[in-house]
């Protein structure tokens, strides 16, 4: 090769990987405007991330999970095992759960702390939906409860709302979702299942489905809700406790 | 450079150790993300079966319903009975970050790979079934059963596989719940995934092999900087 082509080369290398490089940053301009950059998206694993994130919100923004017939039904649900309650929250099964709260602050007009009866006098969803856990297992099961854009829509969102944090009765189990999951008409603030009121194994008294995401995204024994615009303000600003432990924060897979 | 030629036991003239064409630099590069990618996929793919080392058909499966099979393992999870007195610790986080990742590196560069071998006249030359009888500058190319070979892991083990990968996502199904109704469930996606990989695992070995068989060194070489000495070729 002369000198001459490999300078050409370089050149047109160094342009190459310039034009490259300014693309890639109004490319991640734009992203983050139409918010398709997930909190995790630091790291080695941050580009595929932010790739599967994005794709999915631009292809997945209104689509349905999956419901199925009655029929379909699993026999054999699988609850996974959850640690030993503290005393706290049996002294409140003991009572029927009558004393449980579900508190909702942050970026809200009016910020409310609803019981289990507060929440049943909102509209009421049922679907059946199927849970898939990262490990591989599934099971179908009907879930009723109260769509959280129902409750979303009673305190009133500041129109800079971005995310929904929400946090479990159990310590360090907390997730979040963004406005695409949050208004969507099938995340369910689920209080009864099947034939009965929601097992505490399952998640009872009061579990967040998102079933268009992998069962760790449905948080058990959830007490408290807030809608931000800033996940980094809450742990260690990855969006959720998930990505803490080095699973995916987006778990739409 | 050691002198594979009589390493095999074959004594080639100098003079007839000229470089020639062998792989195009498109068809090298795709080769090996394609092989890095195939290898973090496997590593990750097999570290997250052992979270659950159980299979099912249809649409559903847990530990309470019974397994079509299970890989006699120890598993990550202790709700999984496996007959072990021990759990292994649970590395599903960065396998699962590592899977889709190197899916998404694997998917661009086939895509490049397969969009270049329609339009080069790769496919055609190199892979589909050649009519005319193989001459004496065919002999270090490909066979019937190597060309079937490749074509059926390009066009069928691959793109299936990407599909039953797909038919997991609980977010891709619903936009396109066809992917997994088509082949039966969750499950049965799963499981076919896994014969997939398996079947994905087998074509790896048989490939090394016939890349040993043939000359290593020559043939590694000639994917690397894509060219091969002549003489070198088997009879």
């Amino acid at each position: 090769m002369s000198d001459i082509s490999r300078r050409t080369l370089i050149t047109r290398g160094l342009v190459a990987a310039g034009a490259g490089l300014s693309g890639l940053a109004a490319a991640s301009r734009i992203a983050d405007r139409y918010g398709l950059i997930p909190p995790d998206h630091g790291g080695v694993y941050g580009p595929g991330e932010t790739l599967t994130y994005a794709v999915h919100r631009l292809l997945t923004r209104r689509s349905l999970a999956r419901e199925f017939s009655r029929s379909e039904i699993s026999t054999a649900p699988f609850a996974n095992e959850t640690g030993p309650k503290p005393e706290a929250f049996r002294r409140l099964e003991a009572d029927g759960f009558k004393g449980w709260t579900l508190s909702v602050d942050g970026l809200v007009a009016r910020p409310v702390s609803l019981s289990l009866a507060d929440l049943k006098h909102l509209p009421v969803r049922h679907q059946i939906t199927q849970v898939a856990c990262e490990e591989g297992w599934s099971y179908v099961a009907e879930w009723i409860g109260t769509p959280l854009i129902e409750v979303l829509n009673a305190v009133g969102i500041l129109p800079q709302a971005r995310y929904v944090v929400y946090f479990s009765f159990e310590r360090d189990w907390w997730e979040s979702i963004d406005m695409a999951d949050a208004l969507h008409p099938q995340t369910l603030l689920t209080y009864a299942m099947n034939d009965g009121d929601l097992p505490v194994p399952f998640g009872g008294p009061l579990r967040l489905r998102v079933p268009r995401q992998l069962g760790y995204k449905s948080v058990k024994y959830v007490t408290r809700m807030t809608v931000t615009d800033d996940l980094t303000r809450f742990g260690k600003g990855l969006g959720s406790a998930s990505p803490e432990g080095g699973y995916a924060w987006y778990a739409g897979i | 450079m050691p002198d594979t030629a009589s390493n095999l036991g074959r004594v080639v003239p100098v003079a007839a150790r000229t470089n020639a064409p062998r792989h195009g630099a498109i068809v090298r590069v795709t080769h090996w993300v394609t092989a890095a990618c195939f290898l973090a996929l496997l590593i990750s793919g097999m570290e997250v079966v052992v979270s659950h080392p159980r299979f099912y058909w249809g649409e559903n499966g847990n530990v309470l319903m019974p397994a079509l099979f299970s890989i006699p393992i120890p598993a990550s999870r202790a709700t999984v009975p496996t007959g072990y007195g021990y759990v292994l610790p649970d590395q599903n986080g960065w396998s699962r970050y590592l899977h889709f990742e190197a899916a998404w590196a694997l998917v661009f560069s086939g895509a490049v790979y397969v969009i270049f071998g329609a339009l080069s006249g790769h496919f055609r030359r190199n892979l589909f079934p050649d009519a005319k009888p193989p001459v004496k500058a065919d002999a270090w190319s490909y066979n019937p059963l190597q060309r079937l070979t490749y074509l059926v892991v390009i066009f069928l083990l691959f793109p299936f596989v990407i599909w039953t990968g797909l038919a997991m996502s609980p977010a891709f199904v619903s936009v396109l719940p066809s992917t997994v109704t088509l082949l039966g469930g969750r499950q049965s996606a799963r499981t076919l995934h896994f014969f997939l990989s398996v079947s994905l695992v087998i074509f790896l070995l048989v490939h090394v092999t016939m890349v040993w068989l043939s000359g290593f060194t020559d043939r590694v070489m000639a994917m690397i900087h894509g060219r091969v000495r002549v003489g070198t070729e088997p009879e």
